[in-house]
């Protein structure tokens, strides 16, 4: 059992201050200190531990000047195919049926699924494709609405990963390791920056379901690994009881809660006068800030009182909880009230055969609201310093899976090369990055592995990849295992 | 002066461990001694005699080992330091210099680099983003000086039952660990604390032996009983409940990631529950050590192996199964195979081999080569990567039929089920033919390189192929030999974290350069060593534990204590546990009546949030949906609570559980809001404060609020409220009242949680007030806490 160590300065603080003037000393700690606000408070050091003298926190954090203070990841599960949506290939529509050549493939590794196949014809896109803003991006006709605001996307489409199938897949993109029990990339950010709201985690997650053939969601995925568990991503749900366990049971009220707790201290603080455990202190705090949750978690998923304007923005699906839209609208409120990192997922990207009739459902489920909320949070003025990131686990391949036509067809698993987006927090707006071969097969300019990606996002919100560390079983990890450059070329 | 007797009478003591490292800890002691008498200059608070395993290697494993280390393939310059040849000989960049000159740190380049103002001279680089302190420097230039000594590790070294230190006629010591434990604080200015008061210390026992408070009756008997024999007879009797093996087992569910669903992607139901109910029945059978683990690595090999060893070896397949489509066979074999590899040298070793399976490690003396000779013991097995998709059946190849007839026979500890003829578990089975094994270039399962064989790391022990098979069988013999210097360590460490709250070795899981040092070298090793020769008896183990003196003390908190042993790594007091999470469940339902004692047997479905599986699940399989159960079902201990691996209970987990998805040796204690939140407001507590008080009223009709508060507070905590306790819990079951009262439809509804039944013949007011208040009881630290 590694029993937390309290630092003893800190262990000073709470004695001397806490314990006699909780509130005074909870006050004085007041939004946007940042890592002295929720991030001690909840960060292995004051409450709960963690090994004293780690690396990170014993350096200054932020490394250096953050441009994002916040993320929202929009995490597409399945795999989006990269061919109908921003890696536009006219080669392939007029290689129709034809086979993928060998050079190009240079035998690489297939999935399951189609490596048993006698022949790998190709197939384009059955959506068009225009260009369009400033920038000339390509963008397909499923995404209009991403198409309006392109000039201020930077649009990878030169992303690569090590991973095949989706669960290891996913898990590599999240926490940086192909297998479970590594932190994920919002604890990371829990446990380096701390939260900006002292009465919300500071890792929330959503959670959507699409049209299409759902591949499923592992709570690993936000998982705190070997960090404190409090870094741990805190489940939002659809409707009435939003974060688990939130609801005051029925036949109380706020008043009769009140009341509850105000005995809980007073007994509490009866066994801290005998046993003397700093621990008693800190459970104290806890209750109180449930308590605070319970009143900020309503206010801040309460969408009845958004505007019309905005409703009609992310559609009105954006009032149905639990739907994507729902969740980006949330996703918004949640950030601008300082949730440091707000995790999307929308399942369902996993087009093996019908791909145009499934993919262009799935479009229609993200497309709108997920432009929306860029531009909801151009408007806002928060766009500058929210990064948001639109992308799934790997793309899809050029060649068909099982059953070939014009208007329908399938692909598998592509890991060679896949588009994502991110917007605002310091990203080059109006940007394409990345290219790849007519075949859309293989990098041929500016390739980012998924370690880059991290060391990016990391880089953005002020942290060093290489110094944000934490020893576990002595070794000192990091998101980005031992590798991950930064991407200078996208950041403005 | 008394310093020096101190260390002369130490000195006699442990001539016999000099060899390792009686000097070591004698200097640790001189060091923490000197560290308060010295003052001013560079050399302030240094040792007299620095110690290689003490002082040096934790800042060369920390801070130089990555690059002049043991992996070979990413030492720079040829230097490496973890070796005394590699550092004594001439540089290969510049022959006429040394890294380490012993006796000349002048003459050796490794001072120059540490204390140069150059930054691209000097060492660890600055792209490293590590750096030395001004003492980490002294130290080891001091070192030098004295003849830079290297020695092994002490973990790597059999362990040698030490003298124990003489009774200091105090008459505290009960046992040996008091009196290793009371030289240790003696010489951190520290002394015991008075022994716990006794429902203190009966809470503390019942909960650490069984995971359950003790019943009305034990505590009215142990309260009674102020014979010299009470708490032996109460240890002694807690040691033979079933309970024990239910409370052992849980430790031994995370080592072994028991899981009730196959954990990935679809995350089908999987039965392994029978193996679940062996462990149990093992601990209470009080199955020695050695064979317990014995056949659960390799039940499989012995002669005639019975079902019952087979059974055990489900140990090996408890891991993460896939039934995603499209992934390749052979990749997720060795995934598994690398699985049983890191389980085996994590919870049973406690070392971190997987370090080695991309590259040479970078911190211990462990090879790639190394880490796919151990892979080998587990490569040889029938197991599929891929067997079938979702809804393929809930076990895979090789599998253990199990049968009515079983259950009558062999296997009779097995909790019978109702709906199915026979229960298959996923076990372990050899082939006939040696798959052969290679070194897995970056430990990718398509890169073999040079065949490996059957073998274990001979840092620590050398695998003799003349006394032992290549086999799993032949690697459980290594793992319990005489000469195996972890094992017997590394388990009774883990077993202590139970009892103490910390191990002696803080980092239980890693034994190896980067562990933390034991704080209690001889004592640990004494009993390695005791443990070993009292053939590996886990109960007895145990009993030493609570029979000790240090067990026994109070866990108040000093000032002395805040000062100098902030964290309890000298024991001069008990610690305060947060519970587990499967005993904050198990306590409410105990406490409340409403607990079912049934063990083992399928596991159960309790209240849940709604939707929480529906909106990960891909839809596929029998874990789409919860399907909640109902009645006696609901109120089964934490430890027979369904574990679904993608999505783990939530109250579990946020009480810091095991996710199951690797070997866990340890468990966090976190402090958190969300935590509140489950003991305000999840219905398993508020439904046991509700028919807790419901049964109070009804027992105790005609007696007061006040005796019917000490009651629910006693039967929780063990205790007696006092007087300022009692006057809080009345004045807030009076306030409850009023509210009830002035709205009984609220009552109504409060009592309305769970699915026990409401009893009718008692006033709704009452009954939801002291429900309240009961609640109130669950809710406070100590009810959560191991006081």
């Amino acid at each position: 059992m590694e029993k937390k160590n309290v630092p003893s300065m800190e262990k000073e603080i709470l004695n001397a201050k806490l314990f006699q003037n909780r509130r005074q000393f909870l006050s004085s700690l007041s939004i946007g200190i940042g890592s002295a606000a929720l991030g001690s408070l909840l960060m292995p050091g004051l409450f709960s531990g963690g090994k004293s003298g780690q690396d990170a926190l014993a350096k200054a954090i932020p490394h250096f000047a953050p441009k994002a203070k916040r993320v929202i990841y929009l995490f597409q599960s399945g795999g989006v195919s990269q061919l109908e949506s921003f890696d536009y290939k006219p080669k392939l529509r007029e290689m129709l049926g034809q086979d993928l050549p060998e050079s190009v493939r240079g035998g690489q590794r297939l999935t399951g699924m189609t490596s048993g196949q006698a022949s790998f014809p190709l197939v384009g896109s059955y959506f068009d494709f225009a260009q369009y803003g400033e920038s000339r991006a390509w963008v397909s006709s499923l995404f209009p609405h991403t198409a309006k605001i392109v000039d201020d996307l930077c649009i990878v489409k030169s992303m690569h990963t090590d991973a095949i199938n989706h669960d290891p897949a996913i898990t590599f993109f999240q926490t940086g390791a192909q297998q479970g029990n590594r932190p994920s990339m919002g604890a990371w950010l829990s446990y380096g920056l701390g939260s900006e709201n002292e009465n919300l985690p500071a890792f929330c997650v959503l959670i959507s379901k699409g049209k299409g053939d759902n591949q499923g969601i592992y709570s690993k995925l936000w998982t705190n690994g070997f960090l404190d568990s409090v870094h741990q991503g805190v489940q939002f749900m659809g409707g009435p009881n939003p974060v688990l366990y939130l609801n005051n049971p029925e036949g109380t009220d706020k008043v009769s809660r009140r009341n509850l707790l105000d005995k809980l201290g007073k007994l509490n603080a009866m066994q801290f006068e005998v046993f003397g455990d700093a621990e008693i202190t800190a459970k104290v705090q806890q209750y109180e800030m449930a308590y605070r949750m319970q009143t900020s978690v309503p206010e801040v998923t309460d969408v009845s009182k958004e505007p019309d304007h905005i409703v009609k923005m992310y559609g009105s699906e954006c009032l149905v909880p639990g739907t994507y839209a729902a969740n980006c609208l949330l996703a918004r409120k949640l950030s601008e009230s300082g949730v440091r990192f707000v995790q999307l997922y929308h399942q369902g990207w996993d087009q093996h055969g019908g791909l145009p009739g499934m993919m262009a459902l799935q479009a229609k489920d993200v497309d709108q609201a997920s432009a929306a909320l860029v531009t909801d949070l151009k408007q806002r003025g928060l766009l500058d310093e929210t990064l948001v990131i639109w992308g799934g686990e790997f793309g899809r391949t050029n060649y068909c899976q099982g059953h070939l036509e014009f208007n329908n067809y399938g692909r598998d698993h592509h890991p060679r090369s896949f588009s994502i987006w991110m917007a605002g927090g310091g990203v080059k707006p109006g940007l394409v990055y990345g290219e790849t071969d007519e075949f859309g097969y293989n990098i041929v300019k500016d390739p980012v592995h998924v370690h880059d990606f991290h060391a990016t996002v990391l880089h953005l919100l002020g942290l060093d990849h290489e110094r944000l560390t934490y020893q576990h079983l002595g070794r000192r990890y990091r998101l980005t295992d031992v590798a991950g450059n930064v991407v200078k070329s996208i950041i403005a | 002066m008394i310093q020096a007797r101190l260390i002369h009478i130490l000195v006699s003591r442990f001539r016999k461990w000099m060899a390792v490292w009686a000097i070591g800890s004698v200097v640790f002691l001189l060091a923490t001694c000197d560290t308060a008498t010295e003052t001013g200059g560079t050399t302030a608070g240094l040792p007299d005699v620095v110690d290689y395993n003490f002082h040096i290697r934790p800042i060369l494993s920390d801070k130089c080992f990555a690059c002049h280390g043991p992996d070979n393939n990413t030492r720079e310059a040829g230097l490496r330091l973890d070796t005394k040849e590699g550092a004594y000989q001439a540089l290969s960049e510049n022959p006429g210099m040394y890294a380490i000159v012993p006796g000349k740190p002048e003459e050796s380049a490794v001072y120059h680099r540490l204390v140069t103002d150059d930054e691209t001279y000097r060492m660890p680089p600055v792209s490293s983003n590590l750096t030395l302190t001004d003492r980490e420097i002294n130290l080891i230039t001091r070192w030098i000086e004295q003849g830079a000594e290297y020695k092994p590790h002490w973990a790597f070294t059999p362990p040698v039952k030490a003298e124990v230190p003489q009774d200091d006629g105090n008459g505290w010591a009960r046992n040996e660990i008091d009196r290793f434990v009371l030289q240790r604080m003696k010489s951190e200015g520290l002394k015991p604390n008075p022994v716990a008061e006794k429902h203190h210390l009966l809470r503390r026992v019942s909960l650490d032996i069984t995971g359950l408070p003790p019943s009305p009756a034990q505590i009215e008997r142990f309260l009674a009983d102020d014979s010299p024999e009470a708490y032996e007879k109460m240890v002694d009797e807690l040691l033979a409940s079933d309970a024990y093996g239910e409370r052992m087992a849980l430790h031994w569910l995370d080592v072994a990631r028991y899981a009730d669903s196959y954990g990935y992607q679809d995350d089908d139901i999987r039965t392994q529950w029978p193996w679940r109910d062996w462990v149990i029945h093992a601990f209470n059978e009080n199955m020695p050590y050695d064979r317990f683990i014995t056949w659960q690595l390799a039940g499989d090999l012995l002669p005639d192996a019975s079902k019952e060893q087979i059974l055990a070896t489900a140990f090996n397949r408890n891991h993460k199964i896939t039934e995603e489509g499209g992934v390749i066979d052979e990749e997720y074999r060795v995934a598994y195979t690398i699985d049983k590899t890191n389980t085996y040298s994590k919870g049973i070793l406690g070392i971190t081999m997987e370090c080695a399976q991309c590259h040479d490690h970078k911190y211990d003396p462990f090879s790639q080569k190394n880490y796919y000779s151990l892979f080998a013991f587990f490569n040889n097995t029938l197991e599929n990567g891929l067997e079938g998709l979702v809804n393929s059946g809930p076990s895979k190849t090789p599998r253990l039929t199990i049968t009515q007839d079983d259950l009558n026979g062999i296997l009779n500890f097995i909790n019978k089920w109702d709906d199915q003829e026979q229960v298959s578990v996923s076990v372990m089975g050899e082939r006939d033919e040696v798959r052969p094994t290679f070194l897995l270039d970056r430990g990718v399962y398509d890169a073999p390189k040079e065949r490996v064989f059957p073998g274990t790391p001979e840092s620590v022990l050398d695998f003799d192929s003349t006394r032992y098979a290549p086999n799993r069988l032949g690697l459980a013999q290594w793992t319990f030999s005489k000469d195996n210097p972890l094992t017997a360590r590394v388990f009774v460490n883990q077993l202590w974290a139970l009892f103490f709250g910390n191990g002696l070795v803080s980092t239980i899981a890693d034994f190896g350069n980067q562990g933390t040092l034991p704080t209690h070298p001889e004592l640990l090793d004494w009993m390695a060593v005791d443990f070993q020769e009292n053939g590996w008896d886990i109960k007895r183990l145990v009993k030493q534990f609570v029979m000790s003196a240090t067990y026994r003390q109070s866990s108040q908190i000093t000032d002395q204590h805040r000062k100098r042993d902030p964290d309890n790594r000298y024991y001069a007091r008990a610690a305060r546990i947060r519970l587990p999470a499967e005993m904050i469940r198990d306590q409410v339902l105990a406490s409340s009546g409403l607990l079912n004692r049934t063990i083992g047997g399928p596991s159960i479905k309790p209240y849940q949030p709604d939707g929480i599986w529906e909106i990960t699940s891909p839809g596929r399989g029998a874990l789409a949906h919860y399907v909640q159960d109902h009645g006696d079902a609901l109120y089964r201990r934490g430890i027979y609570v369904f574990f679904k691996v993608t999505l783990p209970p939530p109250s579990m987990l946020i009480f810091d559980s095991s996710n199951r998805d690797m070997c866990e040796v340890t468990r966090q204690r976190t402090n958190t809001p969300l935590q509140a939140l489950v003991m305000l407001n999840d219905p398993t507590v508020l439904e046991g404060a509700r028919v807790f008080a419901g049964e109070l009223l009804a027992e105790q009709a005609d007696a007061s609020p006040d005796t019917w508060i000490q009651t629910a507070f006693k039967r929780i905590l063990c205790r007696d409220a006092t007087e300022g306790e009692l006057e809080v819990l009345q004045q807030y079951y009076e306030e409850e009242q009023q509210r009830f009262r002035q709205d009984s439809g609220e009552a109504d509804k409060f009592l309305q949680v769970g699915e026990a039944p409401l009893r009718e013949d008692i006033p709704a007011v009452e009954y939801a007030a002291l429900m309240a208040v009961i609640h109130a009881i669950y809710n406070l630290e100590e009810a959560t806490t191991r006081v």
